[in-house]
């Protein structure tokens, strides 16, 4: 067993005054995908939060190769790749200015060559001049994709990633994802339907109420 | 090109995307000073006695109209989660959106109050006055309102709520701001006003970035 | 259980001010008593301005109230954002309404001090401008804590302001005092009259100090009702 790059211990969030989890302990190696299963309401979007120092934790420490990511979290964030909820695209911008500006707002170097992967992996090329507002649901979700998959963070935060894909889409993640996870990246995933990926490990929250 | 110059960059092209933003600003502008001359009469001693003032006021109010867009665009399509996991620092992002802001605004407003100015009869160095307590002034007005824009985000009211917050804040700029003007008509020197203004404005960056970062990270939990 | 940790530190403030409580308002009744004899009865009337001078007594501790309470939510602000201390939220919830009613106070007294003088119910003096901004500040804050479904982040946004806030008003009392020099002509003599006679001096401090065990013994109460009110909140929530 290759040994863990991401260790959670303990970890405790409160949101509105309500514990919505405690003693969360769970550990990540490189290439592993977590998945996070629960219902509505169980705590998956504030544990991802959480680990992307976005919700202060009540409890418990986060380490990255041992070393405590709150203590540095300007290193941790640059080592993330977030989906939320919401797409994160601007309606006025076209598909390619919101993949190009999404890096540059993380600092890293010009990304014309590997925008351009992104853009075909996700079927997104001859959509790439279109205003994001112009775009389905669906249209979006995949440009949102396109854009984690673009940047070259090891760790995956995605937050119920597979909403309003359609199967061609859905299949063109999986293989995004299986070659994030095989060049040694970590992933920890979301979701309310099943991922599709086997060698998913599987975290259930919510269940002591 | 750095992260906060891509920010600011950004938040131009969308503005630049959609201009009609801006010409409601400037339009405001220009509606609420003329209300003055119908509310209070045409006489042109009078106006070109209350003509810094308006202009003041008027511009603080336009100033005020775009603010509770600011972080609000962002917060609701996701692109705030961006800022806040940016590995650079969250006071140079709200920064940086305040320039654009100036840009977009201040700037604009500064620019068209000396045509306002002659319609209230202010002599030509009057003009100047305006436009450099104007230019000087309205960064501090971008901050601050900044700050309660930050600070109401996904508040319930949040426009009403903004003003309430950021007029009071506001009311040194608007006192050395059109007391500049005032000054130069007594016949007296108003660069120490200019020099005051600056200073409110260099109070307003060393404290504001941080506050508003600090309620943008609220925002985010 | 929920909110269990939370009921540890207001725990032993409600111990504490059960204990304080009754002496605190023993204590405030008897000083104002004395504080209002002293004032209205026993100190005689100015040679200038006859027996509206008494309104001084009410309105002069009034406004330093006013201005201790907000420096008190910038100084619960800070503890709120950097200690994260629950009670600090909850007594700065109770303390701005507070301070917003000793401002108001200061200018509703100075507005009819001001009458008899000038013959208006309002002038645009220095100190009655800067407290009428004060008042906004304290409204601001009143408003932001309670714009907010979830109290707390309602509390962290207040905090912050009430931190903005305390930063601006040296600056806006200094504007404001240029700002009237600038357009006051001399000839208008300032609200705060003659300099003060040593006669005037005790009565003012005795009623100042009865005014603050009043104040701490409204915060004191209010904070009571917050914390109830936190915990029923919370119990709804779960």
């Amino acid at each position: 067993m290759p040994p863990a790059l991401l260790d959670v211990a303990d970890l405790a969030c409160r949101r509105g005054g309500r514990k919505v989890f405690d003693r969360l302990s769970f550990s990540l190696a490189e290439g592993e995908l977590l998945a996070l299963v629960g219902r509505n309401g169980s705590g998956k979007t504030t544990l991802l939060r959480a680990l992307a120092l976005l919700v202060r934790p009540e409890a418990g420490t986060m380490r990255w190769q041992g070393n405590d990511v709150q203590a540095e979290p300007e290193t941790w964030r640059s080592r993330l790749a977030w989906l939320g909820h919401l797409d994160g695209l601007k309606g006025d911008l076209s598909v390619r200015e919101n993949l190009l500006v999404a890096e540059r707002l993380r600092g890293a170097p010009e990304a014309d060559d590997r925008l351009d992967g992104a853009l075909v992996a996700f079927d997104l090329t001859a959509l790439a001049a279109r205003p994001a507002r112009t775009l389905s649901a669906g249209q979006r979700r995949r440009a949102a994709l396109a854009r984690v998959a673009m940047s070259q963070a090891p760790v995956w935060l995605l937050d119920e990633p597979l909403n309003a894909l359609d199967a061609p889409a859905q299949h063109a993640f999986r293989t995004a994802l299986a070659n994030h996870l095989a060049a040694g990246g970590l992933a920890i995933v979301a979701t309310h339907a099943n991922l599709g990926m086997p060698a998913a490990r599987s975290l259930e929250l919510g269940i002591a109420a | 090109m750095t992260p906060v110059l891509a920010l600011i960059a950004r938040d131009l092209r969308l503005v630049w995307r959609r201009p009609g933003d801006v010409a409601v600003v400037l339009a405001f502008f220009v509606v609420a000073t003329v209300l003055f001359p119908l509310g209070i009469g045409p006489e042109p001693n009078t106006l070109s006695r209350i003509a810094a003032g308006v202009l003041w006021c008027a511009a603080l109010f336009a100033s005020l109209l775009s603010l509770d867009r600011l972080f609000a665009a962002d917060y609701e399509d996701g692109t705030l989660d961006l800022l806040l996991l940016a590995p650079w620092p969250l006071e140079l992002a709200a920064l940086a959106k305040c320039v654009a802001h100036w840009i977009v605004t201040g700037l604009p407003l500064a620019l068209l109050a000396p045509l306002l100015g002659v319609a209230f009869g202010l002599r030509h160095e009057s003009l100047w006055a305006l436009t450099a307590s104007l230019l000087v002034g309205t960064p501090t007005l971008s901050l601050i309102g900044g700050l309660a824009a930050a600070l109401t985000l996904g508040a319930r009211r949040s426009g009403a709520l903004l003003a309430l917050l950021a007029l009071p804040l506001c009311v040194p700029t608007l006192i050395f701001g059109a007391g500049a003007v005032e000054t130069l008509a007594m016949g007296e020197d108003f660069t120490t006003h200019l020099l005051i203004l600056a200073a409110l404005a260099l109070v307003a960056l060393a404290s504001t970035p941080w506050a508003m970062a600090a309620a943008l990270r609220q925002a985010g939990e | 259980m929920p909110g269990l940790h939370f009921l540890a530190n207001p725990a032993r403030f409600r111990r504490f001010s059960q204990r304080a409580l009754p002496g605190l308002a023993l204590a405030t009744v008897l000083a104002l008593l004395v504080g209002l004899y002293m004032a209205l009865i026993q100190s005689p009337p100015d040679y200038q301005q006859g027996e509206t001078v008494r309104i001084m007594f009410l309105h002069v501790p009034s406004a330093w109230l006013a201005m201790a309470g907000y420096a008190l939510l910038a100084a619960l602000g800070a503890a709120l954002l950097v200690w994260r201390h629950p009670l600090a939220a909850l007594m700065a919830r109770a303390a701005a309404p507070v301070g917003a009613c000793f401002a108001l106070v200061c200018l509703l007294t100075g507005s009819l001090w001001g009458r008899p003088m000038w013959g208006t119910y309002w002038v645009w003096d220095a100190r009655l401008t800067s407290m009428l901004l004060l008042f906004f500040l304290y409204l601001g804050h009143i408003a932001l804590s309670r714009a907010y479904d979830d109290s707390d982040r309602g509390d962290r946004a207040a905090a912050i302001l009430a931190l903005a806030g305390v930063i601006n008003l040296p600056i806006i009392k200094f504007s404001v005092d240029w700002w009237n020099t600038l357009h006051q002509p001399a000839s208008v003599a300032r609200l705060g009259g003659p300099a003060i006679h040593p006669t005037i001096l005790i009565p003012l401090l005795w009623m100042a100090g009865a005014l603050l065990l009043l104040f701490i013994l409204l915060v004191l109460l209010r904070t009571e009702t917050e914390i109830d009110r936190r915990r029923l909140e919370i119990a709804e929530a779960a």
